[in-house]
């Protein structure tokens, strides 16, 4: 009985840390925002030295072998530093995906590739939680009609992991006839999220996957999301904490009134538990599956929540300072509403947590 | 990540499930509570402490059970008679909070006096430590004990003395220094409640009840021997006694408890013909409660392990008492929310749900929230014990009353 990291647990979480505090200080964030690639290509790099994207490819295939655990380490990892990478689509959903259920064929095709780096995946199974705007995809012999939104990771992309009306997942080459992938540009500047577009796309469907398998990669993706907003609070709450140190008005510290140390208390007593409850999630994906479903949905919606709590908060703390662009602290406080939303807003994930325990009528 | 027992502990698991097996017949109903406890419950106290599953760490001379400490195996103990259902060993505050303070500060005269009847339920102890002026402010406590002869010679008034009514003892914190500065100043002693002097009167909530007491004392004459600690070291001795009471409010498997009855609640009872679970903004807040208690739950995995393997979980467990005490409230909340019009139900009302257990917890929990340690006191101590936030200039015109 152990509730805690490991050693190399810790020494993952380090290394990607240090990394990130070196190759990716508040003015790479920015440099990348304002450009034309919403992913830093040196950090694609670096963190493909460092093994992330194969974090959790089987090492046959040349990746870490690692568990979801591990990768929410990741997660959080690069939501403290809001590093401009892919992550949740590219690295996880779209891995799970090939290996869950991939032919032999399309494994050793893809996920050698995907575990250097040399090949980047995105994700289209938004649909298969609640569709907006009439999107959706119909699979008709072999080919893929329709429209997918909020693809997860889609610059870049070279293979897209399309998840049907049925649940059913498909593998779709980004430049194949009848493929348009677009961006979508949203509040957050550091992750790409884009629109797919299929008029007779060429497909070709994973074999073994079903809504069994995409129900299974989105609950890896909620526990990512959730990571990075467990990591993302942090920082912002480490940095409200500086600031409400230094600050000074009335000739006194900012942080030495009740009310300002009270707020970042409330951030602290909120985010602290949850940590613990993103490691469980991410415990329960790899070895306990019957609780997985239920703990990557409390996960995803109670970081959303805290989430919020926390980059308001924090924000306020910094006063008219928070506010500004100087500042930067609006990069975590986007990326940390961009999480909320995706796969999933908190109302939306109870819901399915309310279904999954028989509390709905059928 | 292993949330798997070893082998040790999980032979251990089994020795308590053989144990309840074999005698939750003799278990007292209900729970012991902080009453005097029936002979019953003593002979069940007297049943767990010879197999270990109550007084587990206290030393065998002392009327314990010996044991070297295993915070794994507490809980284990813990789990297993609350998944029975089987009440566990007495809880009150002589067991929670003087045993552990006499263990390490009192003299070898006191621990053997006082621990072998207090954790057998023999001796019933209240505390005397807030006062009237005197509550997140406690070092500023003014009941007055004058040295004569060989007695402090005590006056002054306590207030949230619960159990006073039934308490044999009270451990007690006064100013016997009444120049030093306020915190070195206090000493703490140990009284009979039958001593002349001593008038305690019922204070009633807000929930209508008395769970708490006033308590006068009047040229009370208690022997200098009855101290605990050196005399102006009260305030050490006494957060020795407090840091005990705050582990204890937060405990993660009563939120659980009650989230599974407030469960239950909405799945029976209904409203217009419709489950209240069918309520898609009830349900909501449902599911909201379930996960931030999934997170105190493992929140507190994550102490209890940084505990066992001699660590500190520094925010991890300064949040607790703060969270866990907020939760609970909640929790009652909904539940008066999910009976709505039949939430205001009280007292001996028809159609009262729950023998009005939801609004009277709900009140309760309030004073929980402000007792021990308020949640602005709790936010003070997050902020500057766990963020290293600045303290509040302290008063010029503060110091020793």
């Amino acid at each position: 009985m152990e509730f805690g990291l490991s050693s190399e647990q810790r020494m993952l979480q380090d290394s990607v840390a240090r990394y990130l505090a070196d190759a990716c200080p508040m003015q790479h964030v920015r440099d990348t925002a304002a450009g034309p690639q919403v992913v830093s290509a040196t950090l694609k790099a670096g963190l493909a030295g460092l093994g992330v994207p194969g974090i959790l490819i089987p090492a046959e295939y040349g990746g870490m072998g690692l568990g979801l655990l591990e990768a929410a380490l990741v997660a959080e990892a690069l939501g403290h530093r809001v590093a401009p990478a892919h992550f949740t689509g590219a690295h996880v959903m779209a891995p799970l995906a090939i290996m869950s259920g991939g032919s032999a064929g399309q494994q050793q095709t893809w996920l050698p590739r995907l575990a250097k780096g040399e090949a980047t995946a995105a994700v289209a199974v938004t649909e298969s939680i609640l569709s907006r705007d009439g999107a959706g995809v119909r699979a008709k012999n072999g080919r893929l009609e329709g429209a997918a939104l909020f693809v997860l990771d889609a610059a870049d992309a070279e293979v897209i992991v399309v998840a049907d009306e049925t649940g059913r997942q498909h593998l779709v080459a980004a430049d194949a006839v009848g493929v348009e992938l677009i961006a979508l540009p949203t509040i957050d500047r550091t992750r790409s999220v884009g629109e797919l577009r299929l008029s007779g796309a060429a497909a070709e469907p994973l074999p073994g996957s079903g809504p069994e398998t995409t129900r299974r990669i989105v609950d890896a993706g909620r526990v990512m999301l959730a990571a990075d907003t467990l990591g993302a609070g942090a920082a912002m709450i480490e940095q409200a904490v500086a600031y409400a140190g230094q600050r000074r008005q009335f000739g006194r510290p900012i942080g030495s009134f009740q009310a300002v140390k009270h707020m970042c208390a409330e951030m602290a007593a909120a985010l602290e538990p949850s940590r613990s409850l993103v490691w469980y999630a991410a415990h329960a994906f790899d070895h306990m599956p019957d609780e997985a479903p239920l703990m990557a949905c409390h996960a995803k919606s109670h970081l959303s929540e805290v989430g919020r709590l926390v980059a308001r908060t924090s924000t306020e703390v910094h006063g008219g300072m928070g506010f500004t662009d100087l500042a930067g602290l609006h990069y975590w406080f986007k990326r940390i509403g961009l999480d909320r939303q995706l796969l999933g807003g908190p109302e939306t994930v109870r819901n399915e947590a309310a279904r999954l325990q028989g509390w709905i009528a059928a | 990540m292993d949330l798997t027992y070893s082998p040790e502990h999980q032979a251990f698991r089994q020795e308590v499930l053989d144990f309840l097996d074999a005698h939750r017949d003799a278990a007292p109903k209900g729970r012991g509570g902080a009453q005097r406890p029936s002979p019953e419950a003593v002979a069940w106290q007297k049943l767990l402490i010879e197999h270990g599953y109550a007084a587990r760490t206290i030393p065998k001379e002392y009327g314990g059970f010996g044991a070297a400490p295993d915070i794994l195996k507490s809980r284990i103990i813990g789990e297993a008679f609350t998944y029975a259902g089987v009440p566990p060993g007495l809880q009150n505050q002589g067991i929670s909070m003087l045993v552990p303070t006499l263990l390490e500060l009192g003299t070898e005269d006191q621990k053997r006096q006082w621990i072998g009847p207090t954790i057998r339920g023999e001796v019933i102890w209240c505390q005397g430590y807030s006062e009237p002026g005197s509550g997140s402010d406690l070092a500023s406590l003014q009941t007055r004990a004058i040295e004569d002869g060989d007695d402090f010679v005590i006056n002054g008034q306590k207030i949230w003395t619960s159990t006073a009514r039934e308490a044999d003892m009270i451990f007690c914190l006064v100013r016997t220094e009444p120049d030093k500065a306020k915190h070195d100043g206090i000493s703490y002693l140990i009284f009979s409640m039958e001593t002349p002097g001593i008038e305690v009167r019922p204070l009633v909530t807000m929930t209508g009840r008395a769970e708490f007491n006033e308590t006068f004392f009047t040229d009370v004459r208690v022997p200098k021997s009855q101290i605990v600690g050196k005399r102006g070291q009260g305030w050490i001795v006494a957060n020795t006694t407090l840091k005990h009471e705050r582990g204890m409010l937060g405990d993660p498997g009563q939120l659980e408890s009650r989230f599974q009855a407030l469960v239950e609640l909405m799945r029976t009872e209904t409203a217009g013909g419709a489950a209240i679970m069918d309520n898609p903004v009830l349900r909501d807040r449902l599911v909201r409660l379930q996960a931030e208690i999934a997170a105190m739950k493992f929140n507190g995995l994550r102490v209890l392990s940084a505990s066992a393997n001699g660590g500190e979980a520094g925010l991890a467990r300064l949040v607790v008492k703060l969270q866990a005490c907020e939760l609970a409230h909640q929790i009652s909340a909904l539940g008066i929310d999910a009976l709505g019009e039949l939430g205001v139900l009280y007292d001996e009302a028809p159609h009262l749900r729950d023998h009005g257990a939801w609004q009277q917890n709900y009140m309760f929990q309030l004073g929980l929230i402000i007792g021990g340690g308020t949640a602005q006191i709790q936010k003070n101590i997050i902020a500057e014990r766990g963020l290293g936030m600045p303290r509040e200039p302290k008063l010029a015109a503060e110091g020793a009353r």
